[in-house]
């Protein structure tokens, strides 16, 4: 079926709404027809993950648009970048390394893009709303967009995320219809007593496993103990979209598209069943680890996705209480804007003890920040504990946020929790 | 040997067949410095991908797999064209973003059951609103 465009669409192909939405759309209109969509449909926002240097092509690619004079169509987030612009200090690149990086994230803001350098645009005065229509890279803000709040995009990435900032259209296909988000396969959590407590460390578990076993299918959850917060939902979609391709997970009374299990399966049965034990979740949790108890530790890496508001804020507890002060670093990713608001809040006042060294605009496991990689880099982020090792080389210990603050504290891997 | 392909990027091109037995992500699995396949889990590791046309049964992987083709065909170590048996959006953009920024076309057909084996000799033709066709020249 040939791909159906609006006299709005067309004209843009054209160039009436100037070259560089014309060069986005001619892009967009190959990509839908690749996929076979029928139509495009409005979006209401972007969030682009091309700040990432790949070479010479992202550069030139941007570059090029703002040459044409191309401006996003609707709000558009930044992902990070390979650069911390707020901490240059923190950065082990030269000058010539960092110059084309840093180019590519200022040519992005030419275009009208927020200067956001989150993974976490959910977490900002951007954040989408129910049932709206997105276009959206970075695999964690995909899943969580679409899980946790119920707003609809694809997994865009390099390229085609931009052209649909430029020309405020998506392809009308997979996750953006309301036929293609029901659940397919059904995980159940078996074995577990009765109330029992929503750790970190079952979220991540769970979501490692689903992310592994789903495919590209779209996966239902059954059975989870209410959150704590949301923040155990991002560290569930951000391990099953590192395990696997999920863009999309319902857990049944969590997620707002699953209410009951009826809702999330549309009443159908689900084409698979697996159930989810404790040793399931434990033995997925130990698979992230590369380093047993009590090895020697070179620093611990927090934020992957960037620690929110109320993350920092359990740390920061934490670390009042723990008061580590063995010299190991704490690196914590986190948005500017969530920087901002903790320096106004005067919330480092008598921390000085602890090595916290905050991260903005990009992440750890993408660049080079880290001093030591001389011991285990310890982390409560699956997704940190899966790209690190192939990265940058490091050595993974993994460990809930109490555990790692203990093991900066000792100057060893102490994992006391369950 | 002549057989009807559908294009998902337009262009012609002529070049020995190298046929992977497994799908394969540029990102990761390509070094675009080199164009030599260097995913260590894959059958085919070690082989170039430079000047060959790429015969495979998809893409797979990160959507950056579009940026590591495209860098790959602006430095001249990409393939010269790919024959995939089912449709790849992401290597889609990849060529297209060659295209139009450096006018380097890699042709992209999507060809069921291609037939075509290691050493062959082919060639690629779609335009736009033509019938695109893959052409067996030599057998190996």
């Amino acid at each position: 079926m040939p791909l159906d465009l609006t006299p709005d669409d067309r004209a843009m192909l054209g160039g009436a709404f100037g070259p560089g939405a014309a060069s986005a759309m001619q892009i967009l209109v190959t990509y839908a027809e690749a996929i076979g969509a029928p139509w495009l449909l409005d979006i209401r926002r972007a969030h682009i993950d091309g700040c990432l240097y790949h070479g010479q092509v992202s550069l030139d690619f941007v570059e090029r648009l703002v040459a044409l004079e191309a401006r996003v169509r609707v709000p558009t987030t930044l992902n990070v970048g390979s650069i911390d612009l707020i901490h240059p200090e923190l950065m082990r690149l030269d000058a010539v390394e960092q110059a084309p990086a840093r180019r590519l994230m200022t040519a992005h803001q030419a275009l009208g893009c927020v200067p956001s350098f989150t993974c976490a645009p959910y977490q900002t005065m951007f954040r989408p709303s129910f049932g709206e229509q997105i276009a959206w890279g970075e695999s964690n803000a995909i899943v969580f967009a679409n899980s946790v709040i119920g707003a609809r995009t694809n997994r865009y990435g390099d390229f085609i995320d931009l052209c649909c900032a430029v020309t405020g259209r998506a392809p009308a296909w997979g996750l953006h219809l309301p036929e293609n988000r029901l659940a397919r396969i059904l995980f159940r959590l078996t074995g577990f007593c009765g109330d029992f407590e929503p750790t970190d460390t079952l979220f991540v578990g769970v979501g490692l496993i689903v992310g592994r076993l789903s495919g590209d299918t779209v996966p239902v959850i059954e059975g989870l103990p209410l959150p704590r917060d949301e923040d155990q939902l991002k560290a569930l979609g951000a391990a099953a979209a590192s395990s696997g391709a999920v863009g999309l997970f319902h857990a049944v009374g969590i997620t707002p598209e699953a209410p009951t299990l009826a809702a999330a399966t549309g009443g159908r049965t689900p084409a698979t069943v697996f159930a989810i034990t404790p040793d399931d979740v434990a033995a997925a949790v130990r698979d992230l680890s590369d380093v047993p108890d009590g090895g020697p530790l070179a620093a611990v890496c927090l934020g992957t996705p960037h620690f929110s508001h109320a993350e920092w804020q359990r740390l920061l507890r934490l670390i009042r209480e723990i008061e580590p002060a063995a010299g190991i670093p704490i690196y914590v990713n986190t948005g500017r804007e969530t920087l901002r608001r903790l320096e106004a809040e005067n919330a480092f006042s008598g921390l000085d003890r602890a090595r916290i060294v905050p991260v903005t605009d990009t992440c750890t496991y993408v660049t080079a920040i880290l001093e030591r990689l001389d011991g285990a880099v310890m982390t409560n982020s699956a997704k940190w504990a899966h790209y690190a090792p192939g990265n940058i080389g490091a050595v993974v210990a993994f460990g809930e946020l109490r555990d790692c603050v203990l093991s900066a504290a000792s100057g060893r891997v102490m994992r006391t929790a369950r | 040997m002549i057989r009807p392909v559908q294009m998902l990027a337009f262009g012609a091109a002529r070049g020995t067949v190298l046929v992977l037995a497994r799908p394969l992500s540029f990102w990761g699995g390509v070094d675009a410095r080199t164009g030599k396949i260097i995913d260590a889990s894959h059958p085919d590791r070690g082989c170039s991908v430079q000047g060959r046309v790429l015969a495979m049964p998809g893409g797979r992987g990160s959507s950056s797999s579009a940026s590591v083709l495209a860098e790959a065909l602006r430095r001249g170590t990409g393939p010269v064209a790919i024959v995939i048996e089912r449709p790849d959006p992401i290597l889609a953009v990849g060529a297209l973003v060659a295209q139009s920024l450096y006018g380097i076309a890699c042709p992209i057909a999507v060809c069921l059951g291609h037939g075509l084996a290691t050493g062959m000799v082919v060639s690629i033709h779609g335009a736009p609103g033509d019938d695109a066709t893959l052409v067996i020249e030599e057998a190996c």
